[in-house]
């Protein structure tokens, strides 16, 4: 008897989280992309930058830092998935939208941070992985970082609005 | 103080240069957090508390860039950087660099 429950208990257990990340985390990462789109649509006539100068022929009026950064986990459901993965090789396909989710995720929020720019500037991602403290984890949780310059054109309404 | 990403300030004439400063800070997670984002582990997606003792981190990271570059008597930071680097675990630091300039 006390073996059932020894077995329901070892592997009921971890079975229940990926169940449970399956749906929820799928949950989750369907709204983030509607928030996502949402967002970027917002700010599709203030586009961010790879390059240190933008395209436009009007003089800058300001400059200033802007920054944002998140952290994400990927589900149990997608971490065991990519333990299969990792067996054969190849692509970790679950694992990408969540990667994808940050890196967009960041850039908005380094939009946020100065919304009456007119273009953002030399923009840069920066990922990082945290370390668990209990370890065994691989890029479980990442950091994305975007930063890159907040720059008004001269005789723009935004430059108004600051 | 103005700080920038890219080798100038816009529209400002840059009058000197005073090289490299620097800002760093070492972070460890506490364990209340760490708690927390075991749990949020298991569904995935964003660690708020993770994301908020970060971006303290930069801050704290930049204002000590800031602080320094003041008192060599710059008034903007130029070229700034951001480096996350981890020295151990659990603990991370974050580093912000740039160069230190004095615009009209």
């Amino acid at each position: 008897m006390s073996h059932w429950v020894e077995l329901v208990i070892t592997l009921g257990i971890p079975i229940l989280l990926i169940i449970l990340g399956r749906f929820v985390g799928a949950n989750i990462e369907r709204r983030h992309y509607k928030s996502i789109q949402e967002r970027e649509a917002r700010f599709r006539s203030q586009p961010a930058f790879s390059t240190k100068r933008s395209d436009s022929i009007a003089a800058v009026g300001s400059a200033e830092l802007a920054i944002g950064s998140v952290v994400v986990s990927v589900d149990h459901f997608k971490r065991f998935l990519s333990r299969f993965r990792m067996i054969f090789g190849g692509e970790i396909r679950s694992y990408s939208p969540l990667i994808d989710r940050a890196r967009r995720e960041a850039v908005l929020r380094m939009k946020e941070s100065q919304p009456y720019a007119d273009a953002y500037i030399n923009t840069r991602l920066e990922t990082s992985t945290i370390s668990n403290t209990s370890g065994d984890e691989g890029i479980g949780t990442i950091e994305v970082l975007a930063y890159g310059t907040a720059v008004t054109f001269e005789g723009s309404g935004r430059a108004r609005l600051r | 103080m103005i700080l920038t990403n890219i080798d100038s300030v816009p529209s400002r004439r840059i009058v000197q240069h005073y090289g490299l400063v620097q800002g760093s800070t070492i972070r460890a997670k506490h364990l209340g957090r760490d708690f927390a984002a075991g749990l949020k582990n298991i569904v995935g997606g964003e660690l708020k508390g993770y994301t908020e003792l970060l971006q303290e981190s930069r801050a704290e990271a930049t204002s000590r860039m800031v602080a320094q570059a003041r008192e060599l008597g710059a008034n903007a930071v130029i070229n700034v950087r951001f480096t996350t680097s981890s020295v151990a675990q659990g603990a991370s630091e974050i580093l912000a660099y740039g160069t230190a300039v004095l615009v009209e």
